[in-house]
C-alpha cells in the first residue's frame, strides 16, 4: 500500500473521533458503572408492581446490587412476578424483604431489598417471599377520601391507621 | 409536464422507477465492493482526509454552540420544575441520541455531500470519467467506491465529536457560567445515559446516516448532466434529497430504537 | 461466442474494422450502414461536419457505444463477443487521446501519466518512474512532471495527455480532435507527435479533426464522413483533387453547397412579408 501525505491527519482524525466515543461511553455514559460480575438469580412476586420496569435497579441501603431482569405475570396467584439478577458477591437472608419504592418524589421506580434476619441466604432461583407493593397514587387518594368521609361521617370514631401503606 | 395525461405521467412513473432500479443498482454495488475499496487504503486514506478532517471545523464549532444553547434553554425548562440540575443529563441525551447523529449528517450533506456532487459532476464533464473507462478502469471502482466507504466511516466519527463536544459545551454553560454544580451535572447524566441504548444506538443512527448521504451525494455526481447548470442542480438536489433522507430515516431509526 | 478467429496475415489486415454498422443515441441515429476499414500502421483522418458522427466512429471502436446494428471488429473479433475481461483487455490496446485532454484535474502531470500503469501493472515504482518520464519526455514534457494540470496551457495538457494514452504501448490510438484551440506552434508541435508517434512505436492512428491543412499532412488515409454515411475516401491528394461537392466545400472551406449556409426556415419573404399579396 502506498503512503498517503494524509496519512497523519487521517490518523489523528480517527484519534479524536474514536476518543469522543470512549468519551461519551465512560463520561456521559454508565460503561464503568457497568460491572461483568456474575449473578444469580431470584424471584419474587408482588400485589402490584406500579411503574417498575425491566433493567430497573434493585437497591440495598441505597445502593446498587443488581436489576430487574424481567417481569411477569403469573395467573394462578393473579400475582407479578418479578425476576431479579443479584450480583454474585452479594448474599442476601432468606427472609430479606422486597419493596418497591420510588426515587425522589415523581422519579423512577427501584426495587428496594431489606436484609432480613435468617441464617441461611438467598440462593439461585429462591423466592423472596416477604413483599411490599408499589404504592399506587389512585389507591391513595381513594383511600384518603374515604378516611376522610369517615372522619366527617362519626367524628368520635378512633383516627383510622388506615393511611396509604407505606 | 401535464400530470392529467396518462400517457406522460406513465412515462414519468416508468422513468423514476428505472431511476430507482439504477440508484439501488449502484448502491448494491458500492457494497459489494468493500473488500476491493480497502485493499486499496490509500484512496480510502485520501478520501477520509477530505470528507472527515476537512469537515471537523464546522463540526466542533457547531456542535459546541448546539451544546451551549442546549443547556441554556434546558436549564431555563428545568429549573421551572426544580430538576436544573438534571440539565446534564438533558443535554447528553438529545446530543447522543438524536442532535449528535442527525445534525451531523446534516452539515456533512451540506459540505462535504455537495463536494462530493460537484467533483464527481466535474470528472463527468470533462471526461475524466470516460477516460477512465477507455484505459480499462471501473470509474465507480476506482472513484467512487473510495468515496463511498470513506464517507461511511468518517460519519460515526463525526457525529461522535459533535455529541462529545456539545457536552462539554453544555458543561461550559451550566457549570462556570449558570452555577449548577458540576459534580450533580456529571453523575445525574452518567445515571441516566445508557452506553449500548443510547450511545450504541446513536452510533448506528450515524452510520445509517453516513451510506445515505454519501451514497446521495455520489449519485447525483455520477448521473448529472455534464453542463455546468447540470453539475450545480445536482449539488442543489444532493442537499435536499440528503436531508430530507436523513431526517425521514431519523424517524424509522427512533421508533425502531426507543420505543419501549 | 468469439467469431472464427483464423489469424490473418497481420502487416496487411485491418486492425479495425466496422462492417454495416448503424449506431445512434435513442431515437436518432447518427450513422447508417458505415462500412470501414482502418489500415494497420497508418495515420487515418476522420473528417466531417459537426455532428457528423466522427467522434460517434470513435466510440463505437472503443466500445463506449454500442451500434444498433452491424459489427465492430478489432483484429477480426467481434467486440459484442467479448466478455467483460475480453473488452477490459481490447481497451488495453487502444488509447484515446480526448478532446480537451481530459486529464485527471487531483493528480500531478507525473501521476496522471503514471495511472494506466499503476492500474494495469504490477511494476515497481522506480520502473514506472522510468517509464512514465520515457513517455513524458516522447512528448517533450519531462520537466513539467510536478505540476497540476491547471497549471498547464492547453496544448501541454493535451501533451500530457498524449503521454498518457502511449503509456501501455498501445496498438491503436484515437485522438479526438487534437488541433482544435492550439495556437499555430503548437498545432504544429502536435501534428509532428502524432506522425512520429506513429512511425516510431508503429501504431495505427485515427485522428478526427476539422482542421484540413494539418491534418492532410500527416494524414495517409482521408475519410468523409456526412449525413450518416462516408461520403467520399482516399489519400489526402485525392481529396483535393475530388469533384465531389461536399468535399470540395469542406476542403475548400466554402460558406454554401451541399453543407447548407442557412438553417430551415420559412421562405424570407414570408418573414419580411415582402412580395406577398396583402
Amino acid at each position: 500500500m502506498q503512503k498517503s501525505r494524509h496519512d497523519v491527519w487521517v490518523g489523528l482524525f480517527v484519534l479524536i473521533g474514536a476518543a469522543a466515543v470512549l468519551f461519551l461511553a465512560l463520561k456521559a455514559g454508565n460503561l464503568l458503572t457497568l460491572n461483568f460480575d456474575e449473578t444469580y438469580e431470584v424471584a419474587a412476586k408482588f400485589d402490584n408492581i406500579g411503574g417498575l420496569k425491566p433493567r430497573a435497579a434493585v437497591k440495598s441501603a441505597g445502593v446498587v446490587v443488581g436489576r430487574v431482569e424481567s417481569i411477569g405475570f403469573d395467573d394462578k396467584s393473579y400475582q407479578a412476578r418479578v425476576v431479579l439478577q443479584l450480583e454474585k458477591r452479594f448474599a442476601f437472608p432468606k427472609d430479606s424483604s422486597a419493596k418497591i419504592l420510588t426515587a425522589g418524589l415523581l422519579g423512577e421506580q427501584y426495587l428496594g431489598l431489606e436484609p432480613g434476619a435468617a441464617e441461611k441466604n438467598l440462593a439461585a432461583g429462591d423466592t423472596i417471599t416477604q413483599t411490599q407493593s408499589a404504592v399506587v397514587l389512585e389507591n391513595l387518594i381513594s383511600q384518603f377520601l374515604f378516611n376522610k368521609a369517615a372522619d366527617a361521617g362519626s367524628p368520635s370514631a378512633e383516627p383510622t391507621a388506615g393511611g396509604a401503606k407505606k | 409536464m401535464n400530470w392529467l395525461n396518462p400517457a406522460e405521467l406513465g412515462l414519468f412513473v416508468r422513468t423514476k422507477l428505472v431511476d430507482l432500479g439504477e440508484g439501488a443498482r449502484l448502491f448494491t454495488r458500492l457494497v459489494a465492493l468493500i473488500g476491493p475499496t480497502f485493499g486499496r487504503m490509500r484512496l480510502v486514506i485520501d478520501q477520509l482526509f477530505f470528507l472527515g478532517n476537512r469537515s471537523l471545523s464546522i463540526i466542533t464549532v457547531s456542535g459546541l454552540f448546539v451544546g451551549f444553547v442546549l443547556a441554556l434553554q434546558g436549564y431555563y425548562t428545568l429549573q421551572r420544575y426544580g430538576s436544573a440540575e438534571a440539565v446534564g443529563l438533558l443535554v447528553a441525551l438529545s446530543l447522543v441520541r438524536e442532535l449528535g447523529p442527525v445534525v451531523t449528517a446534516l452539515l456533512f450533506a451540506g459540505r462535504a455531500g455537495t463536494s462530493l456532487t460537484a467533483e464527481i459532476g466535474l470528472m463527468k464533464a470533462g471526461e475524466q470519467l470516460a477516460a477512465m473507462e477507455m484505459m480499462a478502469v471501473d470509474p465507480v471502482k476506482r472513484v467512487l467506491a473510495p468515496r463511498f466507504w470513506g464517507g461511511v466511516l468518517a460519519m460515526p466519527l463525526l457525529a461522535a465529536v459533535f455529541s462529545a463536544v456539545g457536552v462539554l459545551g453544555g458543561w461550559v454553560v451550566a457549570v462556570p457560567m449558570i452555577g449548577i454544580d458540576s459534580g450533580s451535572f456529571w453523575s445525574q447524566m452518567q445515571g441516566g445515559v445508557e452506553v449500548w441504548a443510547d450511545v450504541g444506538n446513536g452510533v448506528i443512527k450515524s452510520v445509517v446516516f453516513g451510506f445515505t448521504v454519501t451514497f446521495v451525494a455520489l449519485l447525483q455526481g455520477y448521473g448529472c448532466r455534464p453542463t455546468p447548470e447540470g453539475v450545480s442542480a445536482a449539488t442543489t438536489r444532493t442537499v435536499v434529497m440528503a436531508s430530507l433522507a436523513v431526517l425521514a430515516l431519523d424517524f424509522v431509526l427512533t421508533a425502531m430504537m426507543f420505543s419501549i | 461466442m468469439p467469431s472464427s478467429n483464423a489469424v490473418p496475415s497481420q502487416a496487411t489486415s485491418p486492425l479495425i474494422e466496422l462492417r454495416n454498422v448503424t449506431c445512434g443515441y435513442g431515437e436518432r441515429v447518427i450513422l447508417e450502414n458505415i462500412d470501414l476499414v482502418v489500415p494497420r500502421g497508418k495515420v487515418m483522418a476522420l473528417m466531417g461536419t459537426s455532428g457528423g458522427g466522427k467522434t460517434t466512429v470513435l466510440r463505437l471502436i472503443g466500445r463506449q457505444l454500442q451500434p444498433m446494428s452491424g459489427q465492430v471488429l478489432l483484429d477480426g473479433v467481434d467486440l459484442a463477443s467479448l466478455d467483460a475481461q475480453g473488452l477490459y483487455a481490447a481497451r488495453r490496446r487502444m488509447g484515446m487521446l480526448f478532446q480537451f485532454g481530459a486529464l485527471f484535474t487531483d493528480l500531478t502531470v507525473f501521476e496522471n501519466v503514471a495511472f494506466p500503469l499503476r492500474e494495469h501493472t504490477n511494476l515497481s515504482q522506480a520502473m514506472i518512474r522510468d517509464l512514465v518520464l520515457m513517455k513524458l519526455n516522447a512528448v517533450g514534457l519531462r520537466g513539467a512532471r510536478d505540476l497540476l494540470p491547471s497549471q498547464v496551457s492547453g496544448g501541454m495538457a493535451r501533451r500530457v495527455a498524449l503521454a498518457r494514452a502511449i503509456a501501455l504501448d498501445p496498438d491503436l490510438i484515437m485522438y479526438d480532435e487534437p488541433f482544435a484551440g492550439l495556437d499555430p506552434i503548437s498545432m504544429s508541435v502536435a501534428a509532428t507527435l502524432i506522425k512520429d508517434l506513429n512511425h516510431a512505436l508503429g501504431v495505427t492512428s485515427i485522428v478526427v479533426s476539422h482542421d484540413v491543412d494539418e491534418t492532410f499532412l500527416i494524414a495517409d488515409h482521408v475519410v468523409f464522413i456526412a449525413n450518416g454515411r462516408i461520403a467520399a475516401q482516399g489519400t489526402p491528394a485525392e481529396m483535393r483533387a475530388s469533384e465531389d461537392p461536399l468535399v470540395r466545400q469542406f476542403v475548400g472551406g466554402l460558406a454554401d453547397g451541399p453543407v447548407r449556409f442557412h438553417y430551415d426556415a420559412v421562405p424570407v419573404a414570408e418573414d419580411f412579408g415582402v412580395g406577398a399579396a396583402r
